[in-house]
């Protein structure tokens, strides 16, 4: 099984391959659109899962509402499938009382960046311990087709028939901007590379928002084909590498950084690798340009869009901070008791 | 502190008295009006206070919008209500005066700051021509007494270093130094409590006990009084006591359940007023495993607190009506996931933002019926600022031990207003059992064995129940207890996701059944006072109690057969709610709302019940209570 190193050479999978396999799968028939990508994340989740070692019942998943908040009934873990958008503040609560527990939260483009916009931005602010998968399809699929807050401006949809006057999100930027301390792409259609990043997610202390491209072969077939191609995919796409030149088309291309912008470069005679820019993901500036890296592809000239983990940050988590709270509480003033709690300590007597 | 001669003037004795602080609201006047409680409490008085603000923290100055009252009702009898009119009236400026001058008594005394009532107040309050009340005789049947406070607190303050604005600040001290002298009160307390406050800032501290001795020695040395007044010992039940508002009884009473049930507790809240203090309370409390979460929203701080429950602590949120109603989805699916959850409503005047610092009961419907699909919830309310203690602790017993959202309805009034209370001891709270269900084999509270479970197949049943219809609180890290659960309907038992007709149908019934046989445990009902049977029956919930009752004893005294009985259970009801209601010939439902309980009460009992309703966001007096029975009564 292959591995990730992290920025501190942590090995984000090797961990567990001698222990026994434990099916995760549960007893529930799985409900998705034949050919619909969630299939291909639930497989690489429980392989990742099934592999950690980790005991079934230490895990929880927690979703909102869409075709991938489903996805808590099809594994035999602890789950809670919550209400729209909703689902980080379900899981800030769970965490806070309840911190030595694997908490997954499973969300999409609708769920996470427009009914429970709010939420995912203070989750992201705190810090809360979980890992995020965002399935991103750019459409609402439960709803049947309508445009979402990802889908390209001019979208046409089954609300949007002269096409989607918003503009839409760049999700990890929006990430970026509520201080996420880990932010990663992946796709369905790249099973091994979403194992990676799901274990580097799974490994990291704090809020791990990986977001997934996902295809909705029903009501937007192709969205992410020119990524996912084999054809189209060397000069689209750029995979990240800690320490690594970022390098694409099949390294005969490369990104540098001239007079702080990026700008794309041909390897040969004139650059070498050595004047990409190295990827850093502990550099908080340059993860800022990285989420960046959005344009349409269809555009002349767009830059190839960065998949692999662009940001990885230490911070105390909030369930760390809260609890810690709690014990200094008991410490300096010991532990609770009622009967004082009741007295109040400004008491008269009569009789 | 000495108190200098007393003798020199005459002490008259009174039962009660009430008096009313008004000021703007930057004046300090709940500070003053919450010490003299404190003090009068201490003293052994009994105490009912009315703390009644603007919404604004600093609204214009001088004007009627920004006028700031705390009124207090002490006896050496049992008080119930904050008092109909009052006695003393303090005001601090001329809209203060303009604002509550209705409210005094015949015959009452004003003690008026004559600073405030210079052409600029006159004019801000809205005297016409600028004309002074306090100069052009209108106040003749009042006692009214000029005093110079600004002036007198600056003059006490002489040769401190202290900016005039902070010097001026102390005229409440000034005022509550004046009031200990009028009604023959030590200054320890008042003393005490200025140490607490500024003990880290001498200067301050200085300041503020001259202004209070100041005060003090005013009433002493000055001429125009020449009457104290003694409210002797209020004849209280025997035994410990302290002061307690209806916020901090909810915080108290949550916490106390939280511990009978050995479980931390989660509050998930946003702020909003009148519910904040909770927050503030509860967040002083860490050392009982107390986790205070200040969510981004309103639904962030439901959805937190199930997500807290579900991970097996106690979750709890509260706020009042707006925010209430951002919360109705979430509850739904507290329900619909049956995990033990506490709903507080500090209600005040809606509908939207409304009044919000004024108090009403008009979210009783919202309570009981405000949610999509089928979803009974528990509604309890409490009626006093003790009681919130009582009703927040059995809301946590009904939440944990029926696994079900409970909603708990108080309301401005009570939440800011303070009684005298003989808390009770740990050990006299009763247990609270939850069934949590422990995969080792000790099932804990669940009454079956671990077998009864499971299928046969040995697959945990989260929605298999116990005779009481409550099923079993599985949490997270249990092995083989996995399950997944979720808003979506569920199978029977399994809780797997079932669309089928006749399941639903079973479902639905099945947690309403459940809800409803909480009413299985309710002590018999228990009439707060009057014959069992005869010619009226009050009908009261939530923080009309006060006014209620001392309109009912005062009817009962005169001869009137008139009883009261007083809901603490919404929903489900009483079950001897309904041969109660047949015993007398007229019900009369006093609510500070269109006729909510009274709707409530018709559909349930198809009784003729009448309403009395008020909708100004001000409590009742017992005046228009009881006027209200007597034109019942002729009718």
């Amino acid at each position: 099984m292959s591995t990730v190193n992290g920025a501190n050479g942590i090995p984000g999978q090797a961990r567990n391959d001698n222990v026994e396999k434990v099916d995760f799968s549960s007893d529930q028939e799985v409900r998705w659109c034949p050919g619909c990508g969630d299939y291909s994340i639930l497989k690489q989740v429980e392989t990742l899962l099934s592999q950690s070692g980790r005991k079934k019942e230490e895990v929880v998943f927690i979703s909102g509402i869409g075709c991938s908040s489903r996805f808590p009934y099809y594994l035999d873990t602890y789950g809670l499938h919550g209400i729209h958008g909703r689902a980080p503040a379900i899981v800030s609560g769970l965490r806070s009382v309840r911190p030595e527990l694997s908490v997954w939260m499973i969300t999409g483009d609708g769920d996470a960046l427009s009914i429970g916009g709010n939420h995912i931005i203070h989750l992201l602010r705190r810090n809360v311990d979980v890992n995020v998968l965002l399935f991103n399809n750019e459409i609402y699929g439960l709803t049947k087709g309508q445009y979402s807050p990802t889908s390209p401006e001019g979208a046409i949809t089954r609300s949007t028939p002269m096409g989607s006057t918003d503009h839409p999100f760049n999700p990890l930027a929006l990430v970026k901007g509520a201080d996420g301390t880990f932010i990663a792409r992946s796709m369905d259609r790249d099973p091994k590379h979403m194992r990676e990043i799901l274990a580097r997610a799974d490994a990291h202390r704090g809020t791990s928002l990986v977001e997934i491209y996902q295809n909705c072969n029903v009501f937007n077939d192709g969205a992410f084909e020119v990524f996912t191609e084999k054809a189209s995919k060397p000069t689209h796409t750029l995979f990240v590498e800690q320490g690594k030149p970022l390098t694409f088309a099949n390294g005969t291309k490369g990104i540098c950084i001239k007079e702080m912008k990026p700008r794309v470069i041909d390897i040969g005679p004139e650059f070498s690798p050595n004047d990409c820019w190295i990827h850093d993901e502990r550099d908080n500036f340059k993860a800022s340009i990285l989420v960046r890296l959005f344009e349409d592809p269809r555009h002349e000239g767009a830059f190839p869009r960065p998949f692999g983990v662009f940001y990885v940050a230490d911070r105390p988590t909030h369930e760390e901070k809260l609890q810690g709270q709690v014990k200094r509480a008991k410490e300096l003033k010991g532990i609770g008791d009622l009967d004082t709690l009741l007295n109040g300590g400004h008491t008269w007597t009569i009789g | 502190m000495s108190t200098a001669s007393p003798k020199t003037k005459a002490v008259e004795e009174r039962r009660n008295v009430v008096i009313l602080f008004a000021g703007d609201s930057g004046d300090g006047i709940q500070l003053t009006g919450s010490q003299f409680t404190d003090s009068s409490a201490l003293f052994g008085n009994d105490v009912s206070t009315f703390p009644n603000f603007p919404a604004e923290i600093r609204a214009p100055q001088g004007t009627l919008a920004g006028v700031s009252g705390f009124q207090l009702h002490f006896g050496s009898v049992e008080v119930w209500t904050p008092g109909d009119q009052c006695d003393v009236l303090v005001v601090m400026n001329a809209a203060a005066l303009k604002a509550n001058l209705h409210k005094l008594k015949p015959g009452g005394s004003i003690i008026a700051n004559t600073d405030g009532f210079d052409k600029k107040n006159l004019r801000l309050a809205g005297y016409i021509d600028e004309a002074d009340p306090l100069a052009d005789g209108s106040l003749a049947p009042y006692h009214l007494h000029s005093v110079d406070i600004t002036k007198l607190t600056r003059a006490a303050l002489e040769g401190l270093t202290l900016g005039m604005k902070e010097k001026d600040r102390c005229k409440n001290m000034f005022v509550l130094g004046f009031i200990n002298w009028m009604f023959n009160r030590g200054m320890d307390n008042s003393e005490r409590f200025l140490q607490q406050k500024f003990g880290k800032k001498p200067d301050l501290l200085e300041a503020n006990l001259r202004a209070l001795k100041a005060g003090y020695h005013f009433g002493d040395t000055s001429e125009t009084f020449t009457t104290r007044f003694e409210v002797k010992p209020a004849p209280m039940p025997k035994g410990t006591y302290r002061s307690i508002t209806g916020n901090q009884g909810t915080a108290l009473g949550l916490i106390a359940g939280a511990q009978k049930a050995g479980l931390d507790l989660f509050y998930g809240s946003y702020p909003i007023t009148p519910a904040s203090d909770i927050l503030h309370e509860l967040s002083k409390h860490k050392n009982f495993g107390v986790i205070t979460f200040q969510a981004e929203d309103e639904i962030a701080a439901i959805s937190s607190a199930i997500g807290a429950s579900y991970g097996g602590a106690l979750g709890i949120t509260a706020s009042s009506g707006p925010g209430i109603a951002l919360k109705t989805e979430a509850m739904g699916l507290a329900f619909m996931l049956e995990i033990p959850l506490v709903i507080v409503n500090v209600q005040r005047g809606g509908p939207s933002t409304g009044l919000p610092t004024k108090t009403e009961q008009a979210d009783l419907w919202q309570a009981v019926h405000g949610r999509n699909g089928e979803a009974p919830i528990p509604v309890i309310a409490a009626s006093t600022p003790i009681d919130c203690f009582d009703m927040a602790f059995e809301a946590v017993q009904l939440a944990l031990e029926h696994m079900t959202p409970v909603i708990l309805l108080t309301d401005g009034y009570i939440a800011n207003g303070a009684e005298p209370w003989r808390f009770p001891a740990a050990k006299d709270l009763p247990a609270i059992v939850p069934p949590t269900v422990i995969a080792n084999g000790d099932e804990g509270a669940v009454k079956r064995s671990l077998a009864d479970l499971h299928d046969a197949s040995g697959k945990f049943l989260p929605y298999v129940r116990d005779e009481r219809g409550v099923r079993p609180w599985a949490l997270p890290g249990q092995p083989g207890l996995q399950h997944r659960i979720g808003g979506i309907e569920k199978q029977d038992k399994t809780g797997n996701i079932s669309y089928e007709p006749k399941n639903h149908e079973l479902m639905v019934k099945l947690r309403a059944e459940k809800v409803a046989r909480i009413a299985d445990r309710f002590k018999p009902i228990r009439l707060d006072s009057g014959p069992p049977e005869g010619e009226v029956l009050i009908v009261g919930w939530g923080s009309t109690y006060g006014s209620i009752r001392t309109a009912a004893l005062e009817l009962q005294a005169e001869g009137h057969s008139v009883a009261h009985v007083h809901l603490r259970h919404l929903f489900p009801f009483n079950k001897g709610l309904g041969p109660l209601l047949k015993k007398y010939r007229k019900v009369l439902v006093p609510e500070m709302n269109s006729g909510q309980l009274r709707q409530l009460l018709r559909a349930e009992f198809l009784v003729d019940a009448q309403g009395l309703n008020k909708i100004q966001g001000l409590p009742f007096t017992s005046a228009e209570i009881k006027e209200a029975v007597l034109s019942l009564q002729r009718s």
